[in-house]
């Protein structure tokens, strides 16, 4: 039975690094960058959610939708401040970016709201459920934020293949020359990837601060960085690559801190996405690229 | 154009080694630039400015201000800064104002030697700090080379203090296991025990050890013994679940309070209700900011220093005054330090302008023949160890306040 | 034409030589006469250090052409290590510079080694993905560090995984490394002028390695791999090559660290995979495969937040901003752009003012 208890909260867990990651992998495919600030927007998202509803007393859903619009106006405008005159140098240039813009909001938060950690409302008013004679307790926000992540996978994959706007997303992550050359706007589709991935940070951040209620301005860096490690795992790019990754990493993580470590939890995550990449070099769902000549 | 480049940065690192080789200068007038660190507020000398440079006696306090043990250094800052406010407002020390200047060690044993040679430059006479063990250990080393007076408000780590010219206001982490094991020993808490500590800290994974230690000959059994690490500080699923499983009556938390915040909201969350019983760190769970503070009912903890006290009612209050939160156990000992420093200024008798070798000199003979009616303890005295003599007090949380036991 | 180019590298190399002499000079000048702030003093091993960081992880960045994000974790590696050797060596060794030197060298070689195991299975891999790979294993030393006791008695060495009581030893027992305590009470015998002669050592070695065959074999893998391949080029060997000399001289400045302070802990700020990346933007900043740069940046960067003290709250913040901004004005390419014309009218203006004069 704690097996059990131990593999749910495994994969609610990794279903918030499925989000995050999606965030990642996103932004990978379309702007080939690694967007190393997207943990910090969680944490933005985080503390916007928590200033409509513990501060103002506002309703959940308010601040939920506040948060995505605040994530939204942010992820954009740092594309457009920052990583947008980068276009065309190199994707160093643009990682020391991010890492600046990281170091920015953490700043700025820190100046903002003060070091002192804050204990997060849940957002979910769902009642767990009990199993097993009470013997198996799964929270609300396990079982929401499972569904959601379910929700939101089905729904990415949908707007991209049916939408114009999505396939015009596809288009760009192929070849942003030739989707240019086909009259579609390059700077647009990447501002709207940057939106899109930026308001799942913020749904992210209600999820992360609701199931571990702890709110800091470094609350989004570890998540973020195991949340690029479960992109890359599943393989940077692809959409279901990061549902898989954020799982496995999420069960591994969890499974290993229960029966081997837990010091050494992160090692043991750490090597097994080595080995991954040993065996697959391109992640689990990742394209194989073929080295022209 | 990357010539260009290195041009400009030769040309900035050319500016920037004259800014540093002007030396103390630049560090005075950053220092009077800093608001908070300007000391004395209306009641220093009506001279203010330069004139107070030599009039004042001046306290360096290192601790992290930035990065995720922010809220520890703050505390710190706030604490000492407060207690040099309220000294001057009171007329002084010997017929002088005291002047504090904290630096930012971002909880980094090298940043913390930088912090400590900046407050060097500034002309710092004694140190209050480090805030935190390691750098703390690596600040002693060059405090005692250059022989500066140290005291750290929290350093708590046995090393901190190993050099003749560092003291301590809070306890060394050893003496804290061990007095949780001897207390939940004594008092028949319980039998069956779960710790849950945090291994990547100096701090809890000493109190651990020596707990550890400690509850077998207190006839505690340890049913389970569970790490987290700095990285994994916001889940403990699993680490509550083993110690339910394991029937743990009794769970010992040497950690910190903003974790442990989160670790009795999740066990809450588990419908698991064991006594929680914590070290000096938990002080300030009460503080969290929107923490629930029914889920801390009867959460016991062993700690020098409380909010309810009488005897820091009025510290409380002022602290609350001047930076809207509530004060932790890291404001109250830095807040000590600083009285500790004033009645070893009283008991010496050093000179305000006095060298920071011969404030030295003087300090740790007039440490071990001071007592001071601290927040942290009344009548605390010092051993030459540097070591405090004081006592726990166990308090319980009933109704959302300290009760003591 | 080929001595021409010859005499040129050598005068380049000549002036980063003289750089950090002539830089050497100016502080032993200054403290001489007293100028040189504690601030500065303080300053002066980590600036060495991290010069030394930047111009080692240059050569995998810049001139291999392989984005390492775990630079810090062999730092550690050699950190560990020296510190090790030098608390170990106490009772056989009693000179503490002999200890260090010892230290040093076993500290490089072991990061070394690490280099090579972990370039091995790594280095096939390519671009965004080594990079994961590196910063995962930084991470997984860090953690392996973090839960690792040793102690020694008079039975010998004991090892533990689980604390410092599992250990069992006898009375009189002394546990060196202490988990996430790590290794206290290490000498601090790393001076400036030390750290100097360490940096030159480094200078020295990767810009001979650069202008020589190998370095030139090192930079065609980086330019056109497959071209390189046809050639004969064994590229595996140079990769590796390349690789575990950037980790050893990590690991060098890991030991150099390490008797800078007195204590040494494995925590995210000094060898997580934060401080990875502190040590790109120095190699970025300063120019990728540009060795010179690389110390520059390391310099400016380093000191530029202590210098940033008087801004209390806000230093931090600047130093992202300031971030931010040198990386706009040097990579985009608009700036880029704006600053060629710029300089073509400076020189266009100069050109004619001496065509008036003449």
């Amino acid at each position: 039975m704690s097996f059990l208890s131990y593999l749910i909260s495994g994969i609610s867990l990794g279903s918030i690094y499925a989000i995050i990651a999606l965030g990642y992998t996103m932004v990978y495919g379309i702007a080939r960058m690694l967007n190393f600030a997207h943990g910090d927007i969680i944490m933005v998202g985080g503390f916007a959610i928590f200033t409509v509803v513990s501060t103002l007393g506002m309703a959940p859903l308010l601040g939920i939708v506040t948060a995505a619009a605040v994530c939204t106006i942010l992820g954009v405008t740092i594309e457009f401040v920052a990583y947008r005159p980068l276009r065309g140098a190199s994707s160093l240039a643009v990682l020391i970016t991010a890492i600046g813009v990281s170091y920015l909001l953490q700043n700025l938060a820190l100046l903002i709201f003060g070091s002192n950690a804050r204990q997060f409302t849940s957002v979910v008013t769902m009642p767990g459920l009990k199993l097993a004679e009470g013997r198996l307790s799964i929270s609300g926000e396990t079982i929401v934020t499972i569904l959601v992540c379910i929700v939101i996978m089905a729904g990415l994959t949908a707007f991209i293949n049916k939408t114009r706007i999505g396939q015009a997303m596809l288009a760009v992550s192929e070849d942003r020359g030739a989707a240019a050359l086909m009259g579609i706007n390059v700077n647009r589709t990447i501002a709207i990837t940057f939106a899109i991935g930026s308001a799942l940070a913020a749904v992210a951040g209600a999820l992360l601060c609701s199931t571990y209620p702890s709110l800091t301005p470094y609350t989004g860096s570890m998540p973020g960085i195991k949340a690029f490690v479960a992109a890359v795992f599943g393989g940077i790019g692809s959409i279901p690559g990061a549902l898989l990754g954020g799982v496995i990493l999420g069960v591994v993580e969890n499974l290993s801190k229960a029966y081997i470590s837990s010091q050494l939890s992160d090692a043991i995550v750490f090597s097994l996405l080595i080995v991954i990449l040993l065996v697959r070099p391109t992640g689990i769902l990742g394209k194989k690229i073929n080295e022209k000549v | 154009m990357k010539k260009l480049f290195t041009l400009g940065l030769t040309a900035a690192m050319v500016a920037s080694l004259t800014a540093c080789g002007s030396g103390s200068g630049t560090a005075d007038t950053t220092a009077a630039a800093g608001g908070e660190t300007s000391a004395a507020g209306a009641e220093a000398p009506a001279a203010g400015g330069e004139a107070a440079e030599g009039e004042t006696f001046k306290i360096g306090v290192i601790g992290p201000l930035t990065g995720p043990a922010a809220a520890y250094g703050i505390a710190v800052q706030n604490g000492a800064d407060l207690a040099v406010k309220e000294i001057n407002a009171a007329g002084g020390v010997n017929g002088f104002m005291l002047e504090s200047n904290a630096q930012d060690d971002e909880h980094d044993a090298q940043k913390s030697v930088n912090a400590y040679n900046t407050l060097k430059d500034w002309g710092a006479q004694v140190i209050v700090g480090s805030t935190t063990s390691d750098p703390c250990i690596a600040v002693a080393a060059e405090s005692s080379n250059d022989n500066m007076f140290q005291i750290t408000p929290s350093g708590s780590a046995v090393e901190c203090v190993a050099p003749d010219n560092v003291f301590r206001v809070c306890f060394a982490d050893p003496d804290q296991g061990t007095a949780s094991a001897v207390y939940i020993g004594e008092h028949k808490l319980a039998t069956k025990v779960a710790v849950i500590y945090d291994s990547s800290t100096t701090y809890s994974s000493g109190i651990r050890e020596a707990f550890v230690k400690e509850a077998g000959n207190q006839g505690l059994e340890i049913v389970a013994d569970e790490a987290f690490t700095a990285d994994n500080a916001t889940d403990f699923s699993v680490q509550l679940d083993k110690a339910k499983e394991a029937g743990a009556e009794l769970v010992f938390l040497p950690v910190y309070y903003q974790e442990a915040s989160v670790i009795l909201k999740q066990a809450s969350d588990k419908d698991f209700a064991p006594i929680f019983f914590g070290c000096d760190g938990m002080d300030g769970i009460l503080t969290v900011k929107n923490f629930d503070t029914s889920l801390a009912e009867g959460l016991m903890l062993l700690t020098p220093f409380s909010t309810t006290e009488e005897s820091s009612k009025a510290f409380t209050e002022a602290y609350v005054a001047a930076y809207g939160i509530e004060p932790n156990q890291f404001a109250a000992d830095s807040y000590d330090a600083v009285y500790a420093i004033r009645a070893a200024i009283e008991k010496s008798g050093v000179a305000v302008d006095a060298d920071y070798s011969t404030v030295c000199e003087a300090f740790k003979t007039a440490m071990t023949e001071i007592s001071i009616d601290g927040l942290t303890g009344a009548g605390m005295t010092w051993n030459a160890a540097g070591e405090p003599d004081k006592a726990p007090k166990a308090v319980k949380i009933v109704n959302g306040v300290y009760e003591m036991q | 034409m080929m001595k021409v180019k010859k005499n040129k590298i050598l005068i380049q190399n000549g002036i980063t030589y003289a750089m950090v002499i002539a830089f050497w000079a100016v502080i032993q000048i200054l403290s001489a006469g007293g100028h040189v702030s504690s601030l500065m003093k303080g300053l002066l091993v980590p600036l060495c250090i991290y010069g030394i960081l930047a111009v080692s992880l240059n050569l995998t960045v810049g001139i291999l052409g392989e984005l390492s994000l775990g630079h810090a974790g062999f730092m550690c590696v050699g950190a560990f290590t020296g510190a090790f050797i030098t608390r170990c060596m106490e009772a056989s060794i009693p000179s503490v510079g002999a200890r260090f030197f010892l230290a040093l060298v076993v500290g490089s070689a072991m990061a070394g080694v690490f280099g090579i195991l972990i370039g091995i299975p790594v280095l096939r891999l390519k671009g965004d993905y080594l990079a994961i790979v590196t910063l995962a294993f930084g991470e997984i030393i860090k953690n392996l560090i973090n839960v690792m006791f040793i102690g020694r008695d008079s039975r010998g060495f004991h090892f533990s995984i689980k604390d410092s009581l599992s250990l069992g030893l006898e009375e009189g027992g002394e546990v060196i490394v202490k988990g996430a305590q790590g290794i206290t009470g290490t000498p601090r015998a790393a001076t400036f002028t030390i750290g100097v002669l360490l940096l030159l050592l480094t200078l020295v070695i990767v810009l001979n390695l650069i202008n020589s065959r190998t370095g030139r074999a090192i930079m065609a893998i980086r330019d056109n791999r497959i071209a390189a391949e046809s050639i004969g080029i064994n590229i595996t060997k140079y990769k590796l090559m390349a690789f575990s000399i950037s980790a050893a001289l990590a690991g060098m400045a890991g030991v150099l660290y390490a008797h800078s302070l007195a204590t040494l802990a494995a925590t995210s700020a000094n060898f997580g995979y934060n401080k990875s990346i502190m040590i790109l933007v120095f190699v970025v900043l300063g120019g990728l495969g540009n060795i010179r740069g690389s110390v520059i940046a390391a310099i400016i960067l380093t000191a530029l937040p202590e210098l940033l003290r008087g801004l209390n709250d806000y230093r931090m913040l600047i130093y992202a901003i300031v971030l931010i901004v040198m990386m706009l004005f040097n990579s985009s390419p608009k700036a880029i752009e704006m600053r060629t014309v710029f300089m073509e009218k400076v020189r266009h203006k100069k050109s004619e003012s001496a065509a008036k004069e003449a």
